[in-house]
């Protein structure tokens, strides 16, 4: 018993978003001693910008950065016995599989990957279901073309029983990645809600990889840290009991401290008293902090009561084109010019297209809190932003050229225009009975390559 | 001398579809009362009128010496449907940061 104890589950957290940096996971992964390194990948709206890819280009489902990720990770997956947890499959986490395999074969490394899938639920989701968000059908939004049920960590247990030495998933819940790790190797029980919310917690706070070592928290002057540009990325040491102590690797950047760990701990949570995963609800009310060493800030203390007998469902519909434009005004009168050009452009695309919803923003001065807060004074330059959806392509696009015409039609001085047109998902959530939702895992196996023999 | 908020607490903004969330943490622990006493709900939707359509929820997290702001319609509709720059709100953390606190307490 005292052995079992004693022991501690190394965790770290290799990626924060889809397009998050490598190298502090190479970091992690050559010098931290991990036993799993979470990769979390997967948005809101990532895994249905992933599932329009696939519709228009088949095989193409998968995180775009899938492949440079596995050839920077999988040697120390091959050497070290490190084992990764991935949402990188996205719409297709087959697919993502038998790419980690490829790599692996051109590495000349033995490897087995695990897919795990099954939240893929769009023939579950019925367009007279209602959407949490607003209260209406889900077919009043748009056409559906995606939806994707939260897994939990009991999803992802099959995977880790199978010796996989990587599980690639699609929508799992983000501190699911890590709590499943802990529930297999401690083997705790599915309904024992204190420990997994201690463990919830502990996948909650390093989810966002850099953003509780010092990541999106400097602040010069106010909160500043030692050595951003080499911010190192994140690691828990986790008991049996799910009390941990987040770290990171000795000599990177950045700083674990009861600031960075507090602002991670609150962060995106709608509710303190009942943070809801598809393992159990956590009330962080009861949660601890204690800076324990250099880097080393303890957590524990949460509570957990009964997870939900629904799973949430993020369902995509197809919601028109958005299209922008941008020029810049500089030098005397700069705001007065920008001004200018924005009522003409409000009056040559309502001339033309009387219903556009446009928004109007003077980078610079109020664009992005709608106030500057007392803070009155001339800019010497001023970026005008204009921003219209629309249901066609072609009228999205005429905002960037009405943008670009400024040039030639507009006030003087006007440059550096840019235009875009975007195609845009919905999305909005809806709940189904956790019963219909059936995981299912895929094992894949690399032998070595003729020439590593 | 009015005070601001910047002065006294660090913020990080998060987003759940069109609903925001700003968890304001006190820079040192003393000052956490003065910030719970005075930083209410209704102070920060005035504050924020311009942006946060919908109600605003306020948890105390004493002993972590926070706050924890849920503002509702928030973000123009959420990433998606926002024309906004910052669809998210990543920057209203520094928005919050501005509210001018009073000497009472």
């Amino acid at each position: 018993m005292a052995t079992i104890e004693a022991k501690t589950l190394r965790i770290g957290a290799g990626a924060g978003f889809q397009g998050d940096r490598i190298d502090p996971a190479v970091v992690l992964a050559s010098q931290g001693g991990l036993d799993y390194m979470v990769l979390e990948c997967l948005a809101e709206r990532t895994i249905a910008a992933a599932q329009l890819r696939r519709l228009h280009e088949p095989g193409t489902g998968f995180d775009p950065l899938l492949e440079a990720r596995m050839e920077a990770l999988l040697p120390f997956v091959a050497r070290s016995g490190l084992r990764i947890v991935t949402n990188m499959g996205a719409a297709d986490p087959l697919g993502a599989a038998k790419v980690t395999i490829a790599v692996a074969r051109r590495l000349g490394l033995r490897v087995k990957v695990a897919a795990v899938t099954g939240d893929d639920v769009l023939r579950l989701v019925k367009p007279g279901m209602t959407a949490l968000e607003t209260g209406r059908p889900l077919r009043e939004h748009g056409k559906l073309v995606c939806a994707n049920a939260y897994l939990g960590a009991e999803a992802l247990l099959p995977a880790l029983a199978s010796g996989a030495n990587v599980v690639i998933t699609g929508r799992v819940a983000d501190p699911s990645l890590f709590v499943a790790p802990l529930v297999h190797e401690f083997g705790w029980a599915l309904d024992d809600w204190d420990h997994l919310a201690r463990g919830t917690v502990v996948g909650h706070l390093l989810e966002c990889a850099g953003q509780v070592t010092g990541g999106y928290f400097a602040d010069p002057g106010a909160k500043d840290v030692p050595d951003l540009a080499h911010l190192g990325f994140p690691f828990a040491d986790v008991d049996t009991e799910g009390f941990g102590t987040i770290s990171k690797v000795p000599g990177t950047g950045g700083a674990v401290t009861l600031r960075t760990v507090k602002e991670q701990l609150l962060y995106e949570v709608t509710d303190p008293t009942g943070y809801v995963t598809p393992d159990v609800t956590a009330d962080f009310r009861g949660v601890r902090l204690a800076e324990v060493g250099p880097d080393r800030v303890a957590v524990g203390g949460a509570t957990g009561r009964a997870r939900t007998e629904t799973l949430k469902a993020s369902v995509g519909y197809l919601a028109g084109w958005r299209g922008e434009g941008e020029i810049t005004y500089a030098g005397a009168n700069a705001r007065a010019r920008a001004a200018l050009a924005a009522a003409v452009l409000r009056e040559r695309l309502h001339e033309a297209v009387p219903e556009l919803e446009l928004r109007i923003d003077h980078i610079g001065v109020d664009s992005a809190h709608r106030s500057s807060f007392g803070h009155a004074y001339d800019p010497y330059e001023v970026r005008l932003r204009v921003a219209g959806s629309a249901d066609r392509r072609a009228i999205a696009e005429r905002i960037g050229w009405e943008v670009e015409a400024l040039l030639t039609n507009g006030p003087a001085g006007g440059g550096g225009v840019r235009r875009s047109v975007a195609e845009r998902i919905g999305i909005v959530s809806t709940l189904l009975p956790r019963a219909k939702v059936a995981a299912e895992v895929t094992l894949l196996q690399s032998r070595y390559a003729a020439k590593a023999r | 001398m009015p005070q601001k908020l910047a002065e006294l607490a660090h913020c990080r903004a998060g987003d759940k579809g069109d609903t925001l969330t700003l968890s304001l943490c006190a820079l040192r622990a003393e000052d956490y009362p003065r910030l719970a006493a005075q930083v209410t709900p209704a102070r920060v939707r005035a504050h924020l009128a311009g942006i946060v359509k919908g109600e605003v929820r306020r948890y105390e997290l004493p002993e972590l010496h926070a706050l924890q702001f849920v503002c509702e319609q928030a973000l123009a509709g959420g990433v998606t449907a926002s024309l906004a720059l910052d669809a998210h709100g990543k920057t209203l953390s520094y928005a919050l940061l501005e509210l001018e606190l009073d000497d009472r307490d």
